[in-house]
This record gives C-alpha cells, structure tokens and sequence, in this order.
C-alpha cells in the first residue's frame, strides 16, 4: 500500500489547526511555530507530489479510494492530473509564504506592528482550515466531497476578514464576500444534485464519483441547461465579471496572508472547480454556452485592468488586476481548445504566485507606513530594496514579459483566443498595455522618487522572514519563465483529458 | 397477554419510569442544597437507559405490539435514543439553573414529557398517539411557566397552554373524522381504508388538515408559530432548548409515520400542500429571524425555519427522503440544543440575552466563543457540521422527488441564514465590550455545562463529518416506512 500522501496533505493543516486551538491563548509564538512547521511539511509533500508525478503515463495519480457512505455512493477519492497538481503545489507553496508573512514584527516605539499579533492562534487556526478545504478541492475526485472542501474553504473567510481585516470595510466585504460565495456554491449544488439523480437514472449507479459522472451520458438538452448554473456559480470564486464585485472589496479588507490566499488560490478554487464540474461533467452544454463565457471573460479582462488603472489605493489595483488576469484565465477556458486551456491552466498557477507576491510587499509596506494610497507613497527602495525587486519581478510577470511566468502562460491563451474569435483576442489584448501602465506607474511611484517627509524615521527593511517568502515567490515566476518545461509538459497531460471529455476538439 | 416481547418493545420507556420514581424517592431525603444534584442523577440514569435499551431493546423486523398501539421498530427506536439523549443533556443544562434546577419537580416533569415523546414515536393507533400527545405536552405547559415570579416565563407556560389546547382539540377532532370515515383507528390499516376511491378528496384533504393543525404546532411550521419565540423567551433557557429540539422532533416523527403510512393514499395531494406550507415557513422564520434582537427569539424563529427544511424530506415522500429527515433532526437537535445551552451557560453568569451581549464572547471565553462557531455555522449548513450534510441530503431528496422550486426556495433561504447567523457570529468574535476589558469578565463553566456542550460540540463535528453510521441508521429507520 501506497503512502496516502494527498490524504496526509489535506488532514495536514485541519489537524494543526486543532493542535493550534488547543495551545493556551498567550503562547503567541508557540503558535506561530507549528503552524510554521506544519505549513512546511505540507509545501514539503506537494513538492514531493508534483516532482514525482509521472507524466508519461499521465492521468489520475496518487489515487485514494475510501468509502465513506456507500448508501450514497460517497466516498473519499482522491486523485491529482496534470493541471491540479500544479495547484496542490501552489496552495503548499502560498500557505508557507502566508505563514512567514503574518509572523510580523512588532515594535512599539516605531509603531510597527506587522503580520498579525491579534489573537493569532486562531487566526492560524481558521487560516489552516480553508488551506485544509482547498487541498481539498483540488485532489477531491468525488463530487460530494468536492463540495464539502469547497465550502470549508468559503466559511473561514468570513471570521478572517471580519475579525483582523481592515477595520474601515471588513464587516461590509467579509458579509459581501460570503454572501456572494454561498448564492454561488448553492446554485452549483442544485446543478450537481441534479446531475446526481440524473446519472442514476441513465446508468443505476448511485455515485458521486467524477470519472464515473464523465461516462453518465447526459444528454444535450440537460447539458445546455444545467451547464450556465453550475459554471456559473462556481466561477463567481473566480471573480468572473458580472460576479466580481466581492472580490477587490473582499482584497482591501483581509490581512496580508488572507489577500494572498484569496487571491493566491481561493479565487483558483472557482475556476478549478468551473473547470472541473462545468467543462468537464458537461462538455456539450459548455459548447453550447461557450460564445457567453468568452463575453463575460473578455469584458473581465479589459474592464478590470481599466479600473485598476485608475485606483489610488493599491490594494484596490492588485484586486482589479487579479480580476483582469482571472479573466485570462476564463478566457482561456472558454476557448475549449487546446492552447486555451493549457494557458489557463498555467495561468492559475503564474497569477497565484504573482498575486500572493503583489499582496505581500503591499501588506509590508502598510504596515510600516500604514497608507496603501500611491500618491502618499515614495522611494521605498531606499528603506526595503529587497522587497521592491520581489514587487518589480511580480509587476513584469503581470506585464506578461517574457523570461517570466507571466509570458509562457498569456502567450497560449491569445493564441487559442485568436483560434476560436480573433477579434476577441485583439481586445482583450488591450489589456496588456494597460496592465504595463498601471504597474509601471505604481512601481515608480511607490517605490522611487523621494521619501515622503512623514513617512521618514519610522520605515524599516522587512524581516528575514519577509525576504525567505520573497524569495520563494519569485523563483517560481523565474524558473518557469525561463525554463516552460518545468510546468508545460503536466499541464499538457491535464489538457489532453479535458479535450477527450470536449470530443477531441 | 403480556409477554417479554412486548417487555422489550417499551424497554425505554419502562426504565424511565423507574428513573422518575427514583427521582420522586430520592428527592426529599436529599437536602435543599443538593437537590440540583437530582440533575446528575436523571442524565446518568438516561445515558444507562440509553446504553440498556442499546443492548437489549434493539428491534428487528417491524411488528406491532400491545394489541396494536405501539409499532416496534428502527423508526421508534432511533428517535426514541434522540429524545434521552436531548433530554439528559437537557437534565445537565437545568442544574444550574436556581430557578428550575433545583428543584425534583422539574426532573420528574422532563421524564414525563420524555415518556411520552417516547410512546409519539412508536405509536401506531390514533387513540395511543393522543394519548402521548398529550402526555408530552402537560408537561411542558408546566415547565414552561416553571419561574412562578417571572411574570415572561408564566406568560410562556399560559400561552403554550392556550395554542397546544386550542389545536390538539382541533386535532382530536381530526383523529375522530378518521375513525367515523374508516371504521378503524390503526395507523397501519388506514393505509388501505384511507385512499382515493373510498373517500372524497376534499373530505380526505379536509381532516387531513385539522389533523395537520396539531402536528403543525407541535413543530412549528407557518401558521401555528405564533406561540414559538414568545414561549422560547419567556420558558426557562433549558426548558426552551428541549422543546425546540425533541418536541419538535418528536412531532416530526408523528408526522412522517402517520402521513407515510396512514395517509399515503392521498399522498399526490398532501405532498403539494405541505411543500407550500413549507415554502412559506422556511421563508417567514428566517424573514422574522434577521430583525431579532434577542437571541432566544432568534434562535426560535431559526428553528421554525428548520422545520421548514426538514419538511423538504417528507415532501419527497420517498425512501432518501425519510431518511434525510431523520438525520436532519439528528443534526438539528445536537446544534440546537449547543446553541441553547451556551445561551444558558452566557447568561447564567451574566444574566444577559440580547444578541448584542454577545460582544466579545471569544475573548472572555474562547472555548465558548469557539463552540457558538460551531452551532451557529452548523445551523447555516457550513461543513465540517452536522447543519451541512443534512441539508444536502435533505435538498438531494427533494431533487430527487422532482421539487426543484422547493430546493430553490429553501436554498434562497439558506443564504438569508447565513445573513444572520453570521451576524451573531460577528458580535462574538469581532466586537468587544464596551470598555475592552474581556479579560475581567470571564464566562466560567460549571462541570455539567461543560460535560454538556462538548458532548454536543463534538456530536455536532462527528455528525458532520463521519456521517456515515448516522446515515445507516437513518436510513435502517426509514426503511420500516415502506
């Protein structure tokens, strides 16, 4: 018997987060410690998991099956592919840099309190079960199941942004966020109870299983029918435009890590999960409503690189790019092709990391000058040179540049776009160009130029702690830019499943 | 004839009997003082009852016992280890209540209201089932208005009278056009006397209605509420709990019987009329709910929401749907019973029941702060609670019956519920007192609150998690419907 590593991975941060509610309030850095240790053993594991999956066979891999209700045909199964295996990986990786960024520093006399010093057993607690939930989703292969992770993950948000969010708009964006959220896994549930009782009825198998549900044969009426809610409803996670609106107000609220993981893989978890049950259980209705996805997808991308030109405050800018660049990514989807998908895919993962990045400079940076408006900002690269790289390597990776993530993973989507609708890709091409505006901008602004006087005598460099997340961030955007076969090749295998299910498109 | 058969068929109920006459012997020799420790003496004495009846009560194959009255099987039994358990959590929570606690009666009076929750439950004559109808409520109108000097509690035991006498008549009444149309009381021989053919619809529909007047009550469904939030509020906080929960379980295990089985016959149409009263009450209890500013008031305008849910599953009139039901009830009367208890342990030590109270719970008593977490997020439906799975297995049945715009109505619902279920939540972990010094007013816990709520803490955690034994036995239950 195999080492059930994916099992061991999702229990890994529920379990710390027991262990770290049981520790007594005041022992802070007790906390802070194994969750520190924990966050490390699970980024430890996904490496593990994603350097040892064998792309040559392809496929399910790491498979776990264990009945859990068989009256019901649930059961815990659990399996990555080629393109949630990158995902796994990029959850262990945010989690750890999450956890670095929110040990914080605190020094009263220069009124630097940064990461969280609130209560942070159960900020770790609560942060640990969504991790928990979205490993979940990603290696869940039982529909049931997938639901469960997905809505662990949504819940924590709430008390996260409520309790140590940004004290001026947390109570309004924690209850936006969840309330979109719920309507939107809600819709989805009644799709995918409906595909339940409907595979039951076409094969007799009473299941949840996914690879079972690709075989049910529903048929094109139900498809085109069912196909809208169930998309739909999960990529309202994904900040898909008309339901984006939680999304940059849900970024401006939340601490530091909470913006990473929001941004960093929550918002991964709806256009996974899109993927996963939309595409792939219902490859008909998905063609039938792909001319819509792609508009909703297109007015994302341009839209919300126009809105994040034009925001002051800099949190509000990384949340509209994370909507823009999302779109990318449904983009990319609703192309059903071949390039489309894989740079979608790679997207996910390039836009994951870059965000986390984006979010945590801009968590460094407030709590020591406490504004996040650019224009009351200045020459940070005297006082955190390193940081200012990390931010200016993020920025070139939004830019879409080559040599960086950010190009190996736009470059397939325009040209599956240009496939499917060429003008389309010309639009939303414009995006490029803006986005290039508005993070050149933000970068000379914030961190050159002169120190603005108040702000003198009290900014310091970041922790060590900051720099080791820094770091880990950064390499990731290096290496697959410089070296796409790192990542191009899994991620081919995960496409080419899709595009079985699509009809070999 | 009475043999041992039948013995084990009423086991519970036997063993409760002599719990209350225990409790009835004990209670003057101990003193004034120690009388609170009856509490210990009636919850042990359940949870060996329960562990008795375990052993040596299971049922196997449905039969009907006592010439007829009482219907021994997985159904009764299930519910009837829900009601001791509820009730011996209820015991523990009613010890430190000075009021109520200390005093034998109020012991005597759960075990009697339990006995006859016990007999609904397994009753399959008209005439047993009034009969334990009633046994439960006299009870409970007493309890309710326990707190003689309190005018509120005296006002909740005169109304919970005047509603629970006005509609068991109305019921009665329902019960006797039964027997005139049918010529037999028996649950079991209705199904073939009372169906279609033999009796006009509307004349069916019609007693079936004055029937529904009394279950109605008894769970809460949208008209028959009114009583609920003033009897919840009013009622001591324990006494309001166990109503909420194994009253109203106790009515649902009534209803599933006597509609599955008597009145299957008609079930086109009385499916149709209770998925519109539960449209309605789904909608009205948690319309009602948000502007609450008490929270027991709350709480009792969540809990007809709930019955609205539940309600779903016996709408699908199917195998998953009695089931979904059963464990719906499960789930429900393990988080309904923390969230009343933590109210009761809150405002034992500060004497305070308005939601707003609740500012800074989490730091004046994390474990407190973290167990309201868990009831308030199970009574949303957030996994890894028991709320979760049982509304999907709950809206799986209804889809599954066809019911898409009752799923939608009750999924609507559910958002509403996050809305003000968070709300509490917001005021527990995110507001502070109003001088911020939480670390001076800590909440202690007494040993049986404690005992108490993490029992059901983590009841609530294993339901929603390793929730396939329930099922099983869910589902066991449900299949001695058809």
């Amino acid at each position: 018997m195999n080492f059930p590593v994916l099992s061991v991975i999702t229990f890994t941060p529920m379990v710390a987060a027991l262990i770290i509610l049981m520790l007594p309030a005041q022992r802070k850095n007790e906390a802070r410690a194994v969750a520190l240790a924990a966050a490390t053993f699970a980024l430890i594991l996904s490496a593990w998991v994603y350097f040892s999956y064998d792309k040559v066979s392809a496929g399910y891999q790491f498979i776990e099956q264990y009945s859990w209700l068989p009256a019901l045909g649930i059961s815990l199964h659990f399996g990555v592919d080629g393109i949630s295996t990158p995902l796994v990986l990029l959850t262990g990786v945010v989690m750890f840099t999450g956890v670095l960024i929110s040990w914080g520093d605190f020094d009263e006399s220069k009124h630097l309190s940064a990461g969280i010093q609130d209560r942070p057993r159960e900020f770790f607690a609560f942060l640990f079960l969504l991790a928990g939930g979205v490993f979940g989703v990603f290696v869940s292969l039982d529909l049931f199941m997938l639901f469960f992770f997905y809505e662990i993950a949504v819940f924590p948000m709430y008390l996260l942004i409520a309790i140590w969010g940004w004290i001026q708009t947390r109570e309004y964006a924690a209850m936006k966020l969840t309330l979109y959220l719920f309507i939107g896994s809600v819709v989805s549930l009644v799709g995918v109870l409906a595909m339940y009782w409907l595979q039951y009825k076409n094969t007799g198998v009473l299941s949840f299983d996914m690879l079972l549900m690709e075989k049910a044969g529903f048929s094109h009426a139900f498809q085109n029918i069912w196909f809208l809610p169930v998309f739909l409803g999960f990529a309202v996670l994904g900040g898909i435009w008309p339901f984006h609106n939680w999304s940059p107000d849900g970024h401006v609220a939340a601490p530091t890590a909470v913006s990473m993981f929001h941004a960093g893989v929550l918002m991964k978890l709806g256009a996974f999960a899109a993927l996963r049950v939309g595409i792939m259980l219902l490859p008909d209705g998905a063609k039938y409503w792909s001319w819509l996805i792609m508009i909703f997808a297109g007015v994302a991308v341009v839209y919300g690189a126009y809105i994040a030109f034009v925001q002051t405050d800099m949190k509000y800018m990384i949340g509209f790019s994370s909507v823009s660049h999302m779109g990318l990514v449904m983009l990319g989807m609703s192309t059903l092709n071949r390039n489309g998908i894989m740079g979608a895919s790679i997207q996910m993962f390039s836009h994951g990391v870059m965000t986390a990045l984006f979010f945590a400079v801009t968590g460094m940076i407030y709590d020591r000058s406490h504004t996040r408006q650019i224009p009351e900002l200045g020459g940070m690269s005297k006082v955190m040179p390193f940081a200012t790289i990390g931010f200016i390597i993020g920025g070139l990776v939004s830019m879409g540049m080559p040599l960086f993530s950010g190009f190996v993973a736009e470059f397939p989507i325009f040209m599956g776009v240009w496939q499917s609708q060429w003008f389309v890709a010309v639009i939303a091409s414009i995006s490029i160009v803006i986005t290039a505006a508005y993070v050149m901008l933000a970068i000379r602004k914030v961190f050159f130029g002169p120190l603005p006087e108040k702000l003198e005598g009290h900014m310091t460099d970041v922790t060590i702690l900051d720099k080791v997340a820094i770091t880990t961030l950064c390499s990731f955007m290096i290496v697959i830019g410089m070296h796409p076969s790192f990542m191009v090749p899994m991620i081919q295998t995960g496409v080419e499943n899709v595009l079985r299910l699509l009809g070999g498109s | 004839m009475f043999t041992s058969s039948m013995f084990v068929a009423i086991l519970p109920e036997v063993l409760i009997i002599v719990l209350g006459m225990l409790v009835l012997i004990v209670e003057p020799f101990w003193k004034e003082e120690k009388r609170r420790n009856i509490g210990w003496l009636t919850a042990g004495g359940l949870l060996v009852a329960m562990i008795v009846s375990l052993l040596f009560g299971q049922p196997g194959a449905p039969t009907s016992v006592l010439g007829g009255m009482i219907r021994f099987d997985w159904l009764g039994f299930f519910f009837k280890m829900l009601f001791m358990f509820a009730a011996a959590v209820t015991a523990l929570l009613l010890m430190d209540n000075e009021k109520v606690g200390h005093r034998g009666e109020a012991y005597l009076l759960l075990l009697a209201s339990l006995l006859g929750m016990n007999l609904m439950a397994v009753s399959s004559d008209l005439v047993m089932l009034y009969l334990s109808i009633e046994t439960t409520s006299i009870p409970l109108y007493i309890l309710s208005g326990f707190m003689l000097a309190d005018d509120k509690s005296t006002e909740a035991g005169f109304k919970y009278l005047l509603f629970g006498a006005l509609t068991s008549t109305i019921m009665l009444y329902g019960f006797s056009l039964v027997f005139g149309f049918t010529g037999t009381t028996n649950l079991y021989q209705l199904t073939n006397m009372f169906k279609t053919g033999d009796l006009p619809l509307v004349t069916a529909l019609g007693t079936m209605a004055l029937i529904l007047v009394g279950l109605g009550f008894k769970v809460s469904i949208v008209p028959f509420h009114f009583w609920a939030p003033d009897v919840y509020e009013g009622a001591p906080t324990p006494v309001a709990g166990f109503l909420s929960t194994a009253s109203k379980a106790a009515g649902f295990a009534v209803l599933v019987r006597l509609f599955f089985v008597a009145f299957s016959g008609f079930a086109v149409s009385w499916t149709m009329v209770l998925a519109v009263l539960a449209a309605i009450t789904m909608t009205v209890g948690n319309l009602l709910a948000i502007q609450q500013t008490n929270i027991k008031r709350l709480l009792a305008y969540s809990s007809v929401a709930h019955a609205g849910y539940a309600m779903i599953g016996v709408i699908a009139f199917s195998q998953l749907g009695a089931a979904s039901v059963v464990f719906y009830l499960a789930a429900y009367i393990a988080t309904n019973l923390l969230a009343f208890g933590i109210v009761m342990a809150f405002s034992k030590v500060t004497g305070l029941e308005d939601v707003k109270d609740y500012s800074g719970l989490s730091r004046r008593s994390p474990l407190l702060g973290l167990m309201m977490l868990a009831a308030f997020l199970s009574l949303t439906g957030m996994p890894p609670f028991g709320g979760f799975v049982a509304k999907v297995f709950v809206f799986a049945a209804g889809i599954q019956a066809g019911y898409y715009w009752l799923v939608i109505v009750g999924i609507l619902n559910s958002i509403i519920g996050v809305y003000y279920y968070l709300n509490v939540l917001k005021y527990v972990y995110l507001y502070r007192m109003p001088n911020q010094d939480e670390e001076n007013h800590p909440i202690p816990l007494t040993r049986p609150y404690a005992i108490a709520l993490v029992v059901l803490a983590l009841g609530v955690v294993l339901i929603g998690t390793v929730f396939a034994p329930w099922f099983t036995w869910s589902n066991a239950a449900a299949l001695n419907l058809f």
